[in-house]
């Protein structure tokens, strides 16, 4: 069983218990765990289940690699899945729960997979269940959802707050073991200003285990008195518990740190999220264990042997009584030394190659250990624990020598550089055959924006596996990154500190355990631990004609687990080539995308939540709305009132209301919101001329003009009343939503096209408010608040007109999108609100009455105005909406002429507007397809037009629509039938557009 | 995340203060131009595995369109200038001839 030591544990405090739980179970642990050491020095070795053949999986690792301890950490709001247990610290109270599994952890149904796993093979999935084709959706789909999926999704919302941090750096350490310290002692002496950050709670890595001197003393000595030195610093920043998340374009990381998360709930936020820009980056992040490919090394209590070394040292835990080591390296002999040194027992180092009389196997002989060199593991043999081991020739097809009992076994195929960060920005790998393993080329490192080198891989990272090479290597790599960031080189550098350690024989690579195994064998040797990747469905994707490396981990799913291949990829690799008959290095790695390990998405969010999601625009009548039954909606940035609820109505009586109120009295509208461009200069009227359809540049001052733009594809883009302010002067209405867009687009044209044109464009949209004073007694009102002549005669249709209104100042533009008699009045923001107050005071004797915008989109849908968003989709040009009177003949450009010229566009078979009334007086759905007959290629209905408004008309009473029907104009009367997904198709006939005052006679009064 | 020179404002600007203009020194075809030049115009765009010329817009800054001259394949900048040109200036051409030597001078290719 697996339990606390009496002695080591270094990083624990035994003073100091710490109660959490796990799957409901009250357990203890100690300050300084993780829930890992925790939970197997309570013998919980069994820690989730895998995700295809629901096996049992303990803890294989101690740190970002582990594949199989992922839990759902807290509650409620604090709720979040998929928490790795080897690098969640413990704290008083922590909940958690394993994963992946039904009903329990200790016992569960889908664990049948595994006995069923001949009959699962890679690519099962997609071999099975193509036919037949409807089942995928109705039977196949839901049936493997159920059973799959890993942490549960969070139900609540996130209780917990979070930021963001800016950094402008020279030079970025990301990794704060021993290399990261020194390269960050170099890079610091320069006066650059240095910032090193460490995922884990610790500095100092694999080092302080692995003890190995530095400078005459421990290496936890070392690494105290270096942390010192650099604290003392003002130009270095540390950051421990912060992660070096990705790499990215000219000098960019993101650092994720965690603030609180390690405590549990607690005040202030949870997580950092750092973007940094940094001059240079220095990647010392290590190196991780690979496993041994042989039968049933997925039981639990097979783990990588520098785990069972971390725990024991690091945290006081054993993971059995009897561990077998199995190994093709020195290295690996650190575990059974040490597990000796702590009492316990190791039956025997099983090592695959034939001599090894190094230092450490001496050492461990010395330590009456029996090493059994040019063995190998036939199989492991336990279901959830290991009970012992089958030895075998590792040249062989893996015949029994003997069977050694144990409960643990610790494994180890040699060491993998943690490349990732390098990789991101397109740092290349190269294949390093001694060690068997990739490492960063040097030759060809990531690139910044003047083409100079901006990562420098250090320690193990960049392939060193040894103390003395590692410092020195980072020490140097630390130097010259300063000096490329810019630092002064100043007087003679202080030397590299000095290290060493015990002598190393080389590894000899070992991707199958034994080499000739049988497929019974390579089926138990797992690859990819979460994911349930065998060896044997690697060589089944070669064979199968998956040769590239992207396509077999697709095929297979290696590497595509939470742990993103961390643990598999090297050996998966080195399996595929072996089945291509190709070399590890032409077989290549897949793609290292960031993060390194995953990040939350609220941290992402950082304070961008809630009222800051987004900057919302308010008008200076908002207020008011707000306090009268505003029921909002949201249009770009805009908050628009749809409707103004009275106390018991609903939305549709209170648009009904409103409807009715304006084209019988009087209503106003805010119409703030409109965008208004100034458009200025000697040659603004040509300018306009090419941005609108129709001409502008002979609009007589004091008149307005309704226009069109179009986009150099032809197609309808915005649309707005213009209106002639001076000679050289226009001001532009835009859709509410775009001011932002339409300035955007005239300044591309003005600065990039016709930059000597003299025009000027300001967006003085929140310069002004407007109110739509609309309906009959729309002049009765403007004329009793007095000040300026708005009689027939004065101010005749289309045109504007500047004076006051009531004492304000204002511009009174005698426009129409309803149909009725109409103002829009602009006065300046500060005065928005008081105007709109006294419009309602002196309007109380008209029961005036404000409308929102679904008033407003029922009124023009009545008079057939169309609406930028509803009847334009950007496939939709002016001639389809019977809008050519807008498009003049008289000028040779405008942008989108030569387009509209197009042989499609100019196709008499296109989709053109058309009023709808259904039979029935119903309303019809909205975007609802006119059905046409047969089926189209992909087998599914052909259409022949389709649904862009739909209202209930309260002046009509009944239901109005307008759509784009085939050739629609010439088949008048016509009825169609349209999709209704709530019931029976629906039939409506061809009508006008114009469903009331055809002739205009109300807005012309 | 890329960060570009604005010419206008003279700082190095993130990524996120810009919006991305796509291709520089298009030719604008309108009326009167064949159906195959127009097409072009409209649709093709060059899309080359090193020096390409795009517009930048300063769109939380100046808000000035800029030009900038870049390697698609290692992201490395040669220079940034002016919107107004109808070609690259002498100064960004023989920047991009010191760093790739067998850069052709096309602006599109």
């Amino acid at each position: 069983m697996s339990t606390r030591l009496e002695n080591m544990g270094r990083l624990v405090d035994r003073n100091q218990a710490v109660t959490f739980l796990f799957n409901g179970k009250t357990l203890q642990g100690l300050a300084g765990d993780t829930i890992a050491s925790a939970l197997l020095a309570n013998d919980q070795l069994l820690v989730g289940r895998s995700f295809k053949y629901h096996r049992p999986r303990g803890v294989v690792a101690s740190g970002a690699e582990e594949p199989n301890g992922l839990v759902n950490l807290g509650q409620d709001g604090h709720f979040e899945p998929n928490q790795r247990v080897t690098t969640t610290e413990l704290y008083d109270g922590l909940q958690a729960t394993s994963q992946n599994h039904w009903p329990t952890l200790e016992f569960d149904v889908g664990a049948i997979n595994t006995y069923l796993a001949r009959f699962l093979p890679a690519g099962f999935y997609y071999k099975m269940f193509i036919h037949p084709r409807p089942f995928w959706k109705y039977v196949y789909e839901p049936i493997i959802r159920k059973s799959a999926g890993l942490g549960k999704a969070p139900k609540d919302r996130d209780a917990d707050t979070y930021e963001h941090f800016h950094a402008h750096i020279d030079v970025l350490i990301i990794g704060g073991g021993i290399a990261g310290l020194s390269s960050a002692l170099a890079a610091a002496q320069t006066g650059a200003r240095v910032m090193l950050m460490e995922q884990t709670a610790h500095w100092g890595g694999r080092a302080a285990v692995d003890a190995p001197q530095i400078e005459g003393m421990s290496a936890e000595a070392w690494i105290a008195q270096t942390v010192e030195a650099l604290e003392a610093m003002p130009n270095v920043s540390l950051r421990l518990r912060t992660m070096g998340a990705g790499v990215y374009d000219h000098g960019y990381v993101l650092g994720y740190e965690k603030l609180t998360e390690h405590l549990g709930v607690s005040d202030g936020p949870r997580q950092r999220l750092w973007r940094i820009r940094a001059k240079q980056i220095i990647t010392a992040t290590g190196a991780i264990e690979r496993p041994l490919s042989f039968a049933g090394n997925d039981i639990p209590g097979v783990l990588l042997a520098s785990a069972v070394r971390d725990y024991a040292v690091n945290y006081g835990v054993s993971i059995g009584d009897r561990t077998v080591v199995v190994a093709n390296n020195d290295d690996a002999y650190r575990t059974a030394i040490t597990l000796c040194e702590a009492g316990l027992n190791v039956p025997a180092i099983i090592d695959v190659r034939p001599t090894s009389e190094g230092e450490l196997p001496q050492q461990a002989r010395d330590l009456g250990i029996r090493v059994l060199s040019g063995k190998g593991i036939a199989k492991v043999k336990g279901g959830k624990r290991v009970t012992s081991v089958v030895v075998c020739a590792q040249a062989g097809e893996g015949a029994a020598l003997e069977e050694i009992a144990c409960d643990c076994v610790a494994m180890s195929g040699g060491w993998s550089p943690v490349v990732h960060l390098w990789s991101h920005c397109g740092g290349k790998l190269i294949w390093d055959e001694a060690q068997a393993m990739f490492r960063p080329d040097p030759e060809q490192a990531p690139k910044g924006d003047q083409g100079q080198d901006f990562v420098t891989a250090v320690g193990t990272a960049n392939g060193n596996l040894f103390t003395a090479e590692v410092l020195g290597d980072a020490f140097a790599a630390g130097l010259s990154a300063a000096q490329s960031a810019g630092a002064p080189k100043k007087g003679r550098a202080a030397n590299a500190p000095q290290g060493n350690d015990a002598e190393e024989a080389a590894l000899s690579p070992a991707w199958l355990m034994p080499q000739g195994a049988s497929y019974e064998l390579r089926a138990k040797a797992w690859l990819d631990f979460q994911n349930d990747v065998k060896v044997s469905d690697v060589q089944l994707a070669a064979q199968e004609g998956f040769e590239s490396v992207e396509h077999a981990k697709r095929y297979t799913t290696l590497g595509m687990a939470t742990d993103q291949g961390k643990l598999s990829n090297i050996n998966g690799l080195a399996v595929l080539s072996k089945s291509l008959n190709s070399d590890i290095p032409d077989v290549g790695t897949t793609t290292f995308r960031p993060p390194y390990t995953p990040i939350s998405m609220s941290s992402i969010a950082g304070v961008a939540q809630n009222d800051l999601f987004q900057p919302i625009q308010w008008t200076p009548m908002s207020e008011w709305h707000s306090e009268n039954g505003a029921d909002y909606e949201p249009v770009g940035h805009w908050r628009r009132p749809y409707a103004y609820l009275r106390d018991g109505e609903t939305v549709h009586e209170a648009v009904n209301r409103e409807v009715v109120n304006t084209r019988e009295s009087l209503g106003l509208l805010d119409a703030s919101t409109l965008g208004k461009l100034v458009v200025k200069g000697p040659d603004a009227g040509k300018f306009l001329d090419m941005m609108y359809t129709n001409m502008m540049s002979t609009l007589p001052i004091g008149k307005c003009r309704y226009g069109l733009m179009c986009t150099e594809n032809g197609f309808l883009s915005d649309d707005g009343v213009v209106a002639r302010i001076g000679e050289q002067e226009w001001l532009c209405h835009t859709t509410t939503g775009g001011a932002g867009r339409i300035h955007e687009w005239m300044e591309d044209w003005l600065q990039c096209e016709w930059w000597d044109w003299k025009v000027y464009v300001a967006n003085v949209t929140e310069q002004l408010a407007q109110v739509a004073v609309v309906g009959p007694n729309a002049r009765k009102l403007l004329e009793k608040l007095g000040g300026m002549d708005v009689s027939k005669e004065a101010l005749p249709f289309m045109q504007w007109a500047d004076g006051t209104l009531g004492g304000f100042d204002a511009r009174a533009y005698r426009i129409s999108f309803s149909g009725e008699l109409s103002y829009e009045i602009a006065v300046p923001a500060s005065q928005g609100r008081a105007f709109w107050d006294a419009l309602l005071a002196a309007g109380e004797e008209f029961g005036v009455m404000p409308y929102g915008t679904e008033a407003l989109h029922i009124m023009r849908a009545e008079k057939g105005f169309i609406m930028i968003g509803d009847e334009t989709d950007g496939t939709v040009i002016p001639q389809d909406l019977n809008l050519q009177w807008a498009l003049s003949k008289k000028k040779t450009d405008y942008l989108g002429k030569r387009a509209q010229e197009r042989s499609h566009m100019a196709d008499p078979n296109r989709w053109k507007l058309v009023g709808l009334e259904t039979l029935d007086g119903s309303v019809l759905p909205d975007g609802a397809y006119a059905i046409a007959d047969g089926d189209n290629d992909n087998a599914q209905r052909n259409t022949q037009g389709r649904v862009t408004s739909t209202y209930y008309s309260p002046t009509l009473n009944k239901g109005i629509a307008m759509g784009l029907v085939h050739r629609g104009p010439e088949r008048m009367g016509e009825v169609l039938t349209f999709t209704n997904v709530d019931g029976e198709p629906i039939k409506a006939k061809i009508v006008d557009q114009v469903f009331y005052d055809k002739e205009g006679a109300k807005q012309n009064v | 995340m890329l960060v570009l020179h604005c010419p206008y404002c003279g700082v190095d600007v993130d990524e996120t203060d810009l919006h991305g203009g796509g291709e520089a020194h298009l030719t604008r075809h309108g009326p009167g131009s064949s159906d195959d030049e127009f097409h072009d115009y409209l649709f093709q765009r060059a899309n080359p595995k090193g020096v390409h010329f795009e517009r930048w817009r300063h769109v939380y800054g100046c808000g000035k369109y800029f030009h900038a001259a870049r390697c698609t394949m290692t992201l490395e900048v040669f220079g940034t200038y002016s919107a107004q040109t109808l070609e690259p200036p002498q100064e960004i051409k023989d920047a991009i001839m010191a760093k790739r030597p067998d850069w052709t001078g096309g602006a599109k290719s």
